[in-house]
């Protein structure tokens, strides 16, 4: 229906276009965008822009890229000063009467 | 690998090597995350060891509607809070206003002084360990709030509802703080490592 609408009358489709985006819009978009939280209508006027945009599209990578290198930072091995500790809280819990002692 | 689910049964069942299993698997991120909330290491080892006591004593209670990542993480929070007020760390900051420097836009909100490459640095040139050294040291730097936000939502990679409920704060508000996180820490990588010879 909207299709049909658009085709017959092309020039309605371009007057009630809003504005593009510009670049300082769109960085302020990007974790919506990244988190899929733009509209519809929205993500296509983010992707347009992107779309005739190096410096955003480098912007963007340059946000996966840290997304990337966060999700690879690993945690620190238990010291066995750690180890021993937990282990020892672990057998006090178990003598206080372990899974059947409650909440 | 054993799934939590398995270990968590086992666990019930009165085995210690589950236990073992389950403080590998996910004290190190605890330590993290409580290391954001308070200043010492010493007192964030002892947040820590709270957190597992407090997960075995509610073990009958924890019913798996969350992962027990979040729920660890949930109780986690809730202690390091009452110790991070104790230690007053946790000061809020006002922050507001653009993410990006208003001053490297025109006056049409287009690029002026636009991104500087440092991808290729950061995956090719740069030595893996100290790049994640850097993130680290950058990590630390965020506002408090917005650093629990970056490291349980891009370190710990929990979704953002597990985020909301560990941190209890809404969507909205999670989603601000990651994107202001997260665009400190890419302006703060630029700065380190952009600008180099391509």
């Amino acid at each position: 229906m909207r299709i049909w609408f658009q085709r017959a009358f092309p020039w309605l489709r371009a007057r009630s276009r809003v504005p593009d985006l510009v670049c300082q819009q769109v960085v302020e978009l990007v974790t919506d965008y990244l988190e899929g939280a733009l509209s519809a209508a929205d993500r296509q006027r983010f992707e347009a822009h992107l779309a005739g945009c190096p410096h955003c599209t480098e912007y963007l990578a340059q946000m996966r890229q840290l997304l990337r290198l966060a999700g690879r930072l690993t945690a620190e091995d238990l010291t066995p000063d750690m180890r021993s500790d937990l282990t020892d809280l672990y057998r006090q819990w178990r003598a206080e009467g372990g899974p059947r002692s409650g909440a | 690998m054993e799934s939590d689910g398995d270990l968590l049964r086992r666990l019930r069942a009165g085995d210690e090597g589950a236990f073992v299993t389950l403080v590998d698997r996910h004290n190190g991120a605890m330590l993290r995350l409580a290391l954001s909330f308070v200043s010492s290491r010493a007192v964030a080892e002892e947040v820590v060891q709270d957190t597992w006591l407090a997960a075995l004593r509610g073990l009958t209670a924890f019913e798996g509607r969350s992962s027990l990542k979040t729920w660890l993480f949930s109780i986690l929070v809730n202690r390091a809070r009452t110790t991070g007020v104790r230690e007053a760390r946790s000061v809020p900051v006002a922050d507001a206003g653009p993410v990006v420097d208003a001053s490297r836009f025109g006056p049409d909100g287009a690029w002026a002084e636009p991104p500087e490459h440092w991808i290729e640095e950061a995956e090719n040139r740069i030595d893996a360990v100290k790049l994640a050294d850097l993130l680290r040291v950058l990590l630390d730097t965020l506002p408090a709030r917005q650093r629990e936000v970056v490291l349980l939502r891009d370190v710990d990679e929990l979704s953002s509802a597990d985020v909301c409920q560990v941190l209890a704060i809404s969507e909205a508000n999670q989603r601000v703080l990651l994107h202001r996180g997260r665009a400190k820490l890419r302006q703060a990588l630029e700065s380190e490592l952009g600008g180099a010879p391509r």
